[in-house]
């Protein structure tokens, strides 16, 4: 079969099960514009920004556990990108971006919009491609779904000349691939998975970490079975919240920064850390020298370069987690902790973090629990970046795998809007709830046009706090309250969704937020809910950067509220 | 500076374009800092050999050798110090000295002593060639110093492990075959 280079990356396309592209179209890539009318079984999302293209086909490739793919044109529309490349690339996630390049001839000749996409994304991506001839593309894109979604999942781009797009060759797709530097991890070592069941028969104190290779290995199961056999509590990091069920008795919340008190003080004091696809970043860790200072590590990663990395394991499985943990499961004897369960649970009733103050004035946190009351947590939740994404993850409880998208490793504000594009794309008969920073909301609000024009339903809530809250709350605790450049003029959100032909709302004290929520529901389009929050509200416990976990701040210090607050939150 | 903090990092990697960008890029943004790197050919038709000397005591050897591993183009790559067998390392020198008359004897003194040679000779210079391992070297570049030297090069180290075995993915180091490989070849034996 004879096909030009746009066709082919259509037919690849096909044959990976792509059902959804997200771009932009431009100069460079008109020949795959122009290809789309004929394969009407995948369907283009005209984003309002490129960076949009890649975050929605990140929160797409999360929660349809698919590869992603998005399109943009050489130049601007390719250098856009690179945030949500990036955003991917930290968070592992596997996605297949196709930039149109300029014409063979004008490469390193500075040709009008030319930008060398494959030399500025090098650091973001797991691999990239030029593809200089039409005969090498096929190739290209199959090994780029492989790479993109086999061993730790990450972002490919293949950039594609506009004349390579017009040119003709026999097409075949290779039913192989053939990269002899790429090698899957091996099974799991059944002697390790035995020294890891040693371990957690003798350990007094275990804890699980679980973070997002639960979810990217699917390892829900094999995880709920270690745990309840051997009764160890388990903690989710940011990535790994909806690996475990949040109201399994066993689920202790996050860890780190913004973790839950207990947690921070549980990992000072365990003397076994099990670490499921985590990678010990420093938000989990704090300062690294005293972070779980009487424990063992058992590490188990897909990616051996994190093995050793950050912490060094006493026993350390380099594999795919779900045949790792079904491998220790296979070794372990039933066990109970319940002197080490009673500490943990001492340690919570004292230091109730999460426990909501009584108070008149509309507090963020309220929202969010009110939100998981009202949708019994059945809803995919995205975020931004923020003091709105730490309350999301500490007031909402994910019992639905996967059930939480959010930007961890980049922290890209803006993630909210196209996050939960892709998500709605992927999930288009549940409900996303799209939880939102005023100032997140702001980078990537054109986006909106989007979900009307394609009847997207997602329900919006912005935690209008009327500042960019947490690096107010940096100010107000370390750069003695000199708040420089966090307080915004807002549009009206209202009227903003409004002028995009979006229903939209207004809350503005705690009576009418349950009323707000079951309005943006019973809706069956999108709708915005604007949520006037407390200003003053600031995010706890805290881990100050630079400090141990056992420096955790419990409760907001007096001085970096404007009233004083008595009581237990 | 001090040597033995050295470590000799051996990769095999795709000869394709932008593969040295790829590995360098890795190793800035990485941070780790090397002392030298060749590259050129290998044994094998399509596979360069890249040979790198970093401080261990600056670098983590092993996240090295993990993060550039993990790179597609990267077929192999081994930190081949303190290994059982003895490692042969060897790099090339060229030395521009200046040169007159009453220099010129004590000049090809140096050159025999240290098994070098003479390249190219004018009536006020000369080139020298050696090589050998980097401390020879850098006695021979001290030792030219005295008569001027007015230009050096070098090619950085490469290196060998004595006996049979080459350096690559066969020795001890596990590779597991993909399923789309099945029926293909062997495992480990992708050479
Ligand atoms: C693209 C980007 N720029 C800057 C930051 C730094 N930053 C982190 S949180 C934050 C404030 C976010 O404000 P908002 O979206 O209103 O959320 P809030 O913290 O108020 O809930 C900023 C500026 C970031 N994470 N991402
Ligand atoms: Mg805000």
């Amino acid at each position: 079969m004879k096909l030009n280079g746009a066709q082919i990356v259509f037919e690849c396309m096909r044959r990976e099960g792509v059902r959804h592209v997200f771009g932009y179209p431009g100069g460079s890539n008109l020949p795959l514009y122009d290809t789309f009318i004929q394969y009407p079984d995948i369907q283009h999302i005209l984003v309002r920004h490129e960076q949009s293209a890649a975050h929605a086909a990140d929160a797409y490739a999360r929660v349809s556990e698919d590869v992603g793919v998005c399109f943009a044109t050489s130049g601007p529309g390719a250098t856009n990108l690179v945030t949500g490349i990036a955003n991917a690339f930290m968070d592992s996630i596997p996605l297949v971006c196709i930039t149109g390049s300029v014409v063979t001839t004008l490469i390193g000749r500075d040709g009008f919009q030319e930008a060398d996409i494959t030399g500025i994304s090098l650091p973001v991506t797991k691999h990239n491609q030029l593809v200089l001839k039409v005969e090498d593309l096929a190739q290209a894109l199959k090994e780029a779904f492989h790479i993109a979604r086999t061993g730790r999942p990450g972002p490919v781009l293949i950039d594609i000349p506009r004349d390579v797009q017009q040119q003709v060759c026999e097409f075949e797709y290779p039913d192989s691939v053939h990269l002899r530097g790429y090698q899957l991890p091996p099974p799991p070592d059944p002697a390790l998975a035995r020294k890891a069941a040693a371990l957690i028969a003798e350990a007094q104190k275990p804890l699980i970490l679980a973070g997002h290779g639960v979810i990217i290995s699917k390892a829900y199961a094999e995880l709920k079975e270690l745990a309840e056999t051997c009764q160890i509590p388990v903690i989710t990091t940011l990535l790994g919240i909806s690996g475990f069920p949040g109201t399994h008795d066993l689920c202790m919340g996050m860890p780190g920064m913004h973790g839950m008190y207990w947690n921070n003080m549980a990992i000072s004091e365990t003397d076994l850390i099990i670490a499921c696809g985590m990678r010990f970043d420093d938000r989990v860790t704090g300062r690294l020298k005293d972070f779980a200072p009487n424990a063992k590590i058992i590490h188990i990663d897909i990616d051996a370069a994190e093995i050793g990395k950050n912490v060094r394991p006493a026993v350390a499985i380099h594999a795919d987690l779900k045949p790792a943990l079904a491998a220790i499961n296979a070794e372990v004897k039933p066990k109970d902790h319940p002197e080490w369960k009673a500490w943990i649970k001492a340690m919570r009733d004292e230091h109730p973090s999460i426990a909501l103050p009584e108070t008149d004035t509309l507090l963020p946190q309220y929202v969010v629990s009110r939100l998981y009351e009202i949708t019994g947590g059945d809803a995919y939740v995205c975020t931004g970046v923020g003091q709105h994404q730490m309350w999301a993850a500490q007031y909402f409880w994910y019992d639905k795998p996967n059930s939480w998208v959010t930007s961890g490793g980049l922290g890209t504000m803006g993630f909210e809007i196209p996050g939960a594009l892709g998500m709605q794309v992927a999930k288009p008969h549940d409900t996303v709830w799209t939880i939102c920073g005023d100032g997140g909301f702001q980078m990537t609000s054109q986006e909106l046009a989007v979900f009307v024009e394609h009847k997207l339903p997602v329900k919006f809530a912005i935690l209008n706090n009327g500042y960019l809250g947490m690096v107010k709350q940096w100010q107000q605790m370390f750069y003695k309250d000199n708040k420089s450049a966090v307080r915004m003029h807002q549009p009206d959100f209202v009227k903003l969704a409004e002028a995009y032909g979006m229903k939209a709302l207004r809350v503005t004290d705690k009576a009418g937020v349950d009323a707000g929520i079951r309005e943006a529901m019973a809706h069956d389009g999108p709708v915005l809910v604007e949520f006037v929050v407390d200003e003053d509200e600031n995010c706890f416990p805290m881990v100050p950067p630079g400090a141990s976990l056992q420096e955790t701040v419990d409760q907001p210090p007096v001085l970096v509220r404007d009233k004083e607050v008595t009581g237990t939150r | 500076m001090s040597r033995e903090h050295l470590h000799t990092l051996v990769a095999l990697v795709e000869n394709r374009p932008g593969v040295l960008n790829r590995i360098v890029s890795k190793v800035r943004q990485r941070g780790f800092n090397i002392e030298s790197l060749a590259v050129g050919h290998s044994e094998e038709p399509g596979l360069s050999r890249m040979t790198f000397v970093v401080d261990a005591s600056l670098v983590d050897t092993e996240q090295m050798v993990k993060q550039v591993e993990k790179l597609i183009d990267v077929v192999h790559i081994e930190d081949i110090t303190n290994k059982e067998r003895d490692m042969l390392a060897r790099e090339l020198l060229m030395v521009k000295v200046k040169c007159k008359a009453e220099t010129r004897s004590e000049l090809l003194n140096l050159v025999n002593v240290y098994r070098a040679s003479v390249i190219d000779i004018t009536p006020t210079s000369m080139i020298i060639e050696a090589s050998g391992d980097t401390d020879k070297l850098d006695s021979l570049v001290e030792l030219l110093g005295d008569f001027g030297v007015i230009e050096t090069c070098r090619t950085g180290q490469i290196a060998m492990l004595r006996g049979p075995e080459r350096v690559g993915p066969d020795a001890g180091h596990q590779h597991v075959l993909l399923p789309h490989l099945a029926g293909g070849r062997a495992p480990g034996g992708l050479f």
